[in-house]
């Protein structure tokens, strides 16, 4: 659209033409108070709090529905503008119940605020406040309609925004409600963005109610420790006597790529840190064969010993390294690394969700072939394959409805099951078989693969199931077209960054062959060069050692502990598990939102994961490792180079809570060039090697402590062969469950039972 | 179809009239039907055949005079019966010839003299479910007239020319909108006929809808053909049945004849119609509520700009006009837009027609010329207040207008004095007010009548009405401060500035129009708590012991 300029309380600004008031003000820094707009949702007009003098119309306008033309002329701030807002929040006041102090959202209430600002506090009309109770919704939805200033939002946000359609307006007039279209309960996706979008208290949130004030908080921005889209969620974090306790997750800056964005898992997850199931101390099997506790001393030296015991005995290849989706890029670095060069051992895997490595090798030397979640948000046109992203992706879902309303995107779905996204398709096509459907797109006569040709630039998403044959084709066909970029759907929060890390028995990190290690040659002097055994061959092998770190291989792929009965099992762990069971030693671990690093997304995109809550007694896995290594004499700097070269930040792992200090430190020292102290167990001195090593991970650190995405193409060296063996799980993914860390949630287990089956009324 | 087909049509009703000595017209509208004038019909029809009288008894459409029904109307004399009951069929037949029975027999003089009748030309004339009856009073020519000999501007011309405006309360010209939607961007367009009428005690729309439905339709095909539109409806509120059964057959009628389908008189024109039945929330009747509850959403109103001309129903161009707008097309079409500016004002052409009520004599349906003076509807037509009491006021507008005051009486009805007495034309309520009636307490009505049929969209309207209407009881109770007066008066300017749609925009009309003629009104109940017209129950204040 061609420029205009319009002048606004005097001063000239340029905006495309047909924009909206509102958001031009706002760019330009012109205050414009608002309840009923919300960027990327239909108009109201509603709440008339927007209002704005245009020169030569006689009436008030709303900014909120005005667009930008050459030449207008606009007041914001006059008397007349400033007495008209006053008087539209004496009238909401009129019907409120002001009871700011022991509203949730005192604090954060746009209606507080406002009536701050315009003065509107006396509250001119005394009379007609009719009381209603508060209603419980779901368990995680709560309503109080005193406090509703009916501006829609919420209903717009689950129609329009997450295409639920859950919430109505009830009544007419000024006994106009908002509730559920069900009835009295709301049956949903229990995503909770309506609350998110509530100016007021009126919805709040089952997790958080009546907690705590938001200012008796910290927050602390983190990644999601749930599903691989990696939305960045902030943590609200109260000190308690047991630590720093999480206390809410939401999405308060909207800074993330995640945007306006939380599903469920991301919002009521966050509760796995305080799980029953929780290791709390480090522990040891005695000689009776009960686990018993220990000091961290005992346990690592009693670790150390057997592991150096195995290795100089039957060598490194009787060990056996298990890793996780779950665990940070440099942690999972660190194990491979560890593996390698201290255990001497390639029998490095991990539950591989999708095959990033075949992935890896098809896209290696063809920069601008990935692509980063947002361009789901933004490509005129998307190929979707397999997999259900309403459920498994939610942001991914997010991003591709919304690129569907606001910019028309066309996209296309080939699927072997009915979804949802399919109400935002332009074209789909039921397959019974993805490996037919390369093949199928390169030929001819089909409506659909014509439909798709037609497309000049095309993201395609592979869901994880996407493998072997029917992948390579895909990935083929793609490569052969100019204007197709990829990504892979893989299971959990970092099982990219597993497979990137290396935490593979064929492949170093950046999926070079370990038996053509390149630059890892001189790095990794005596890592052997025979690749190693995988997953599965590990539990059955009956190696003398087996670490396991942050996941219980026995439980997810159900396999009989009694494989294990004569190998020293160490586990690495957070909570107890069919492998803790078996453990010879049990390693109480941090989680996700007790630890610093960086998380790589499905899409590549690399961000910054920020402690947040601490717990006694644990340790996050860098560290045990770092400990377990140097228990067995070995020179940690040759592991973890800390110190002196080369290291640019500190990540804050030691200062906690404080970590939005940190934030801001780390940005402030890298901008200026500056090296912090560094201790061996902080993640941050070997973000420096990662970015050496492994290809694509060049990482724009300005970015990454700001909390940015950096994003990452890993892949792009000459991979000459990959074995590629091991076995991929397809992960299923619900809209509560993710694998891995959901599990140990009460409050999605208690959104799961609200929405199963059973008690669901047909919602749709 | 072309005019000779429609003339032969024509001339068969003729001949079947013709075979008759006399005729019994009886009404059969919703307030006549409502006192049996069904069995009325079928008891006077069976006395006719029992005499040996060579009668055609027939079901006609609203007479006009629904407050004295069941009405009947004898031809060839033109007498018009009132209070007609089963009872007097026979002596209604025995008199056919003479004249009428005693006690019967309306006194018409003035009531008919001042009127003009355009819409309702046909209204009690015709058998509203026979479409050839229609087509006997020249209906249909217009409609045959546009496609065969006219281009669709030249339609929107003959419009604009014949300077009509929006009948549906905001006047806006006709010729305009049409020309609007035809110069949208082609594709699929569409007509919608406004028939909510939520006004309190309007029923002018309705009276159409029922007497003479085929006039809508047909001014609907002409709008149609003039905008470049396929397909219309028709949204007629639920508590309308009677027509939405009329308008039902109608349809069927209309597609019958091929005056709707594919290939309409043998053209290019496809054009159908379709009817939406709302559940009766004034809000419904602005338009682009209206749009909504026809897309099979809550019913409320959308921000405008777009306007519906540009992006209405389903985001496609539409065209929105009243019924009585409508139904003033085909005349304007047969004998052109200049015949039509004949009659009115400078600015408000044609005719209007009135739901007269409140303290008047003749309870009435009217239809009156542009540019009538209020005194001659009120003295002349309506007959005048009743005995011993002074004429006051009248609201025009319904709960959107206002009330015009005694001094004003001799203003001529048009859009731009109604508006400027501080009322406006509205869709066609006119309630007449006595010294019997209390000022504070009508606007206390009205605003109630906001008040709860506030969608609630917006907070102004939503909120405000709820006020006004408080502080309104206040002053009605004597609980009122000289305080509360100005925060009422406050209040009107922030809900008519800033409210959403025209219902908030109108609210405080009917406030702001008694203050501005019956301030005084309002201070008597407020200093002095006392109402003047005794209506009100003022509530002392209890004195504690
Ligand atoms: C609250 C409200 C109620 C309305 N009700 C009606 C109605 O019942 N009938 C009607 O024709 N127009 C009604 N209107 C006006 C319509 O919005 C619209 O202007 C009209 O249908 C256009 O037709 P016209 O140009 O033929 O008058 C109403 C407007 C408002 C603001
Ligand atoms: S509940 Fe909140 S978001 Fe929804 S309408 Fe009320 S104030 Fe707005
Ligand atoms: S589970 Fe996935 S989509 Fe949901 S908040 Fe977490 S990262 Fe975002
Ligand atoms: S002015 Fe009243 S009726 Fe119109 S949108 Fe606002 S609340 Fe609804
Ligand atoms: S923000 Fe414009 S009316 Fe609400």
């Amino acid at each position: 659209m061609a420029d205009v300029t319009i002048t606004v309380d005097g001063k000239k600004i340029t905006a495309p033409a047909g924009a909206l008031l509102i958001d031009v003000c706002r760019k330009a820094g012109i205050e414009i108070p608002a309840f009923c707009y919300y960027p990327g949702l239909s108009l109201q007009a509603a709440c008339r709090m927007c209002v704005v003098r245009q020169e030569k119309v006689p009436k008030l306008q709303t900014a909120c529905t005005t667009t930008v033309a050459e030449g207008q002329v606009f007041f914001t701030e006059t008397d007349e503008i400033k007495q008209a807002r006053k008087a539209t929040l004496q009238l909401l006041l009129g019907n409120h119940p002001l009871d700011c102090p022991v509203c949730d959202a005192g604090g954060e209430c746009e209606l507080q605020d406002m009536t701050f600002k315009y003065g509107a506090g006396e509250s001119l009309y005394a009379e007609a406040k009719n009381h209603r109770d508060e209603q419980q919704w779901s368990p995680a939805v709560f309503y109080d309609r005193p406090r509703c200033i009916l501006c829609y939002r919420c209903v717009r946000m689950c129609g329009e925004g997450m295409d639920v359609w859950a919430l109505g307006v009830q009544n007419r007039g000024s006994s106009a409600v908002i509730a559920p279209n069900a009835g009295n309960e709301l049956h949903c996706e229990e995503c909770g963005m309506c609350i998110d979008v509530c100016p007021v208290g009126a919805l709040t949130s089952g997790s958080y109610r009546y907690k705590t004030r938001p200012w008796e908080m910290n927050h602390v921005a983190t990644v999601c420790a749930h599903c691989g889209d990696g939305c960045k969620v902030t943590l609200g974090v109260r000190q308690s006597s047991e630590g720093a306790k999480i206390i809410r997750a939401d999405n308060r800056d909207k800074s993330g790529m995640n945007g306006d964005f939380l599903c469920a898992k991301g919002r009521f997850g966050f509760d796995f840190v305080d799980s029953e199931k929780r290791l709390a101390k480090p522990m040891i099997r005695n000689a009776q064969g009960k686990l018993e506790t220990a000091t961290w001393e005992q346990a690592i030296r009693v670790a150390a010993e057997k592991l150096s015991a195995v290795k100089s005995a039957s060598g490194g290849e009787a060990i056996g390294v298990i890793g996780s989706n779950f665990a940070t890029n440099e942690e999972a670095y660190l194990l491979q690394k560890f593996a390698r060069t201290v255990l001497g051992t390639n029998n490095i895997d991990h539950a591989r969700t999708a095959d990033y490595a075949r992935f890896a090798k098809a896209l290696a030397g063809k920069p601008g072939r990935s692509a980063g979640i947002q361009d789901a948000a933004w490509a005129p046109a998307i190929l979707l394959v397999g997999g259900d992203p309403t459920e498994e992706h939610p942001l991914l879902a997010w991003n591709l409805r919304t690129n569907a309303r606001l910019s028309k995107a066309r996209i296309y779905i080939a699927n072997t099951q009915s979804i949802r996204l399919e109400r935002q398709a332009k074209a789909t096509l039921k397959v019974d078989d993805y490996a037919k459907l390369g093949e199928m797109l390169a030929g001819k006569g089909n409506a659909f693969a014509e439909a798709v040709k037609g497309e000049e630039k095309l993201l395609v998403i592979l869901n994880g199931d996407v493998q072997g044959a029917a992948l390579d084709a895909l990935l083929k066909w793609g490569l052969d077209r100019e204007g197709v970029q990829f990504a892979l759907l893989g299971g959990a929060v970092n099982s990219r960054g597993a497979a990137d890390m290396g935490l593979l028995p064929d492949s170093l990190p950046g999926y070079v062959p370990v038996n053509e290690p390149g630059a890892f040659a001189n790095e990794y002097a005596n890592a052997p060069k025979k690749p190693g055994m995988a997953l599965h061959e590990m539990l059955q092998k009956k190696l003398g050692a087996l670490i396991v770190q942050g996941t219980d291989p026995l439980g997810e792929l159900g396999v009989d502990g009694g494989s294990l009965k004569d190998t020293f099992v160490v586990v690495l762990g957070a909570f107890e598990s069919a492998t803790t069971a078996v453990a010879n030693v049990v390693l109480p671990a941090s989680t996700l939102y007790e630890k610093t690093g960086t998380i790589t997304n499905n899409f590549g995109d690399v961000q910054l994961a920020q402690k947040a809550a601490d717990r006694a007694n644990v340790k996050p896995d860098f560290e045990i490792i770092v400990r377990l290594a140097g228990a067995m004499g070995v020179d940690v700097r040759t592991l973890v180079p800390f110190g002196k070269h080369g290291l640019t930040a500190d990540l804050g792992q030691s200062r906690g809570a404080q970590a939005g200090e940190a934030d801001r430190h780390a940005v402030w020292l890298a901008a200026n060039n500056l090296e912090p102290k560094l201790s061996p167990f902080d993640p941050m001195a070997l973000l420096d090697e990662i970015e050496r090593l492994v290809a694509g991970y060049k990482l724009d650190r300005l970015n990454l402590f700001a909390g940015n995405p950096a994003k990452a193409e890993p892949g792009f060296v000459p991979v000459s062969a990959l074995a590629g063996s091991g076995t991929i799980q397809r992960a299923t993914a619900g809209l509560f469950t993710t694998p891995g860390l959901s599990q140990y949630s009460t409050q999605l287990a208690e959104l799961a039972e609200h929405e199963s089956p059973a008690k669901a009324v047909a919602a749709d | 179809m072309n005019l000779e087909e429609l003339n032969q049509i024509a001339d068969a009703v003729r001949a079947e009239n013709g075979k008759y000595d006399y005729a019994v017209n009886v009404c059969q509208g919703t307030g006549c039907l409502a006192q049996h004038a069904d069995q009325i019909q079928a008891a006077i029809g069976a006395s006719a055949a029992a005499a040996g009288k060579n009668v055609q008894v027939r079901r006609v459409g609203c007479l006009g005079f629904c407050a004295a029904g069941p009405l009947a109307q004898l031809e060839p004399e033109g007498h018009l019966l009132k209070g007609l009951s089963v009872a007097r069929a026979d002596e209604v037949v025995s008199s056919l010839g003479g004249s009428p029975p005693p006690g019967l027999q309306c006194e018409l003089s003035e009531l008919v003299e001042k009127q003009v009748q355009v819409v309702l030309e046909n209204s009690g004339k015709i058998d509203p479910e026979k479409i050839d009856e229609y087509i006997e009073r020249d209906g249909y020519q217009g409609l045959v007239k546009a496609l065969t000999e006219l281009r669709p501007v030249d339609v929107v011309q003959q419009i604009t020319e014949s300077g009509l405006r929006g009948r549906g309360g905001g006047g806006y010209p006709t010729g305009l909108k049409w020309g609007m939607v035809a110069k949208a961007a082609p594709g699929q367009k569409y007509v919608i006929c406004n028939g909510d009428e939520g006004d309190p005690g309007a029923f002018m729309d309705r009276s159409v809808l029922e007497s003479d439905p085929q006039r809508v339709i047909e001014g609907m095909a002409i709008a149609a053909y003039a905008v470049g539109a396929s397909k219309g409806y028709i949204y007629v509120r639920a508590e309308y049945p009677l027509a939405v059964s009329r308008l039902t057959s109608g349809l069927r009628e209309a597609r019958r004849r091929g005056f709707l389908g594919n290939n309409i008189c043998g053209t290019p024109f496809d054009f159908d119609i379709e009817i939406r039945i709302g559940a009766g929330a004034f809000v419904c009747g602005e338009e682009t509520a209206l749009i909504a509850s026809i897309e099979g959403l809550r019913g409320v109103p959308r921000v405008r700009p777009p306007y519906p001309a540009s992006a209405g129903l389903w985001g496609k161009p539409t065209l929105i006009n009243n019924v009585e707008t409508f139904a003033n097309v085909p005349p304007i079409l047969r004998k052109g837009g200049a015949w039509f500016a004949k009659v009115g004002t400078a600015k408000s052409k044609g005719t209007k027609v009135f739901a007269l009520s409140g303290k008047i004599r003749n309870t009435a349906l009217i239809e009156v010329p542009m540019g009538i003076t209020l005194r001659e509807i009120v003295e002349g037509i309506g007959g005048g207040v009743p005995e011993g009491h002074s004429f006051k006021a009248v609201q025009t507008g319904g709960p959107s207008g206002g009330c015009i005051p005694a001094e004003l009486m001799d203003i001529e009805v048009s859009y731009e004095s109604l508006i400027q007495a501080g009322s406006m034309m509205g869709s066609g309520g006119m309630i007449v007010m006595d010294d019997s009636s209390c000022m504070v307490n009508v606007a206390k009505f009205f605003m109630e009548f906001c008040m709860t049929e506030s969608c609630g969209k917006c907070i102004p309207c939503r909120a405000g009405t709820v006020q006004m209407f408080e502080l309104l009881a206040k002053i009605c109770e004597g609980r009122a401060t000289m305080d509360d007066l100005d925060l009422l008066i406050d209040l009107c300017s922030t809900v008519k500035e800033a409210s959403l749609c025209g219902l908030g925009q109108t609210a405080p009309n009917p406030v702001l129009s008694t203050l501005r003629y019956f301030k005084q009104e309002y201070i008597e109940h407020i200093q002095n708590k006392r109402c003047p017209a005794g209506v009100c129950t003022i509530k002392h204040e209890e004195v504690p012991a």
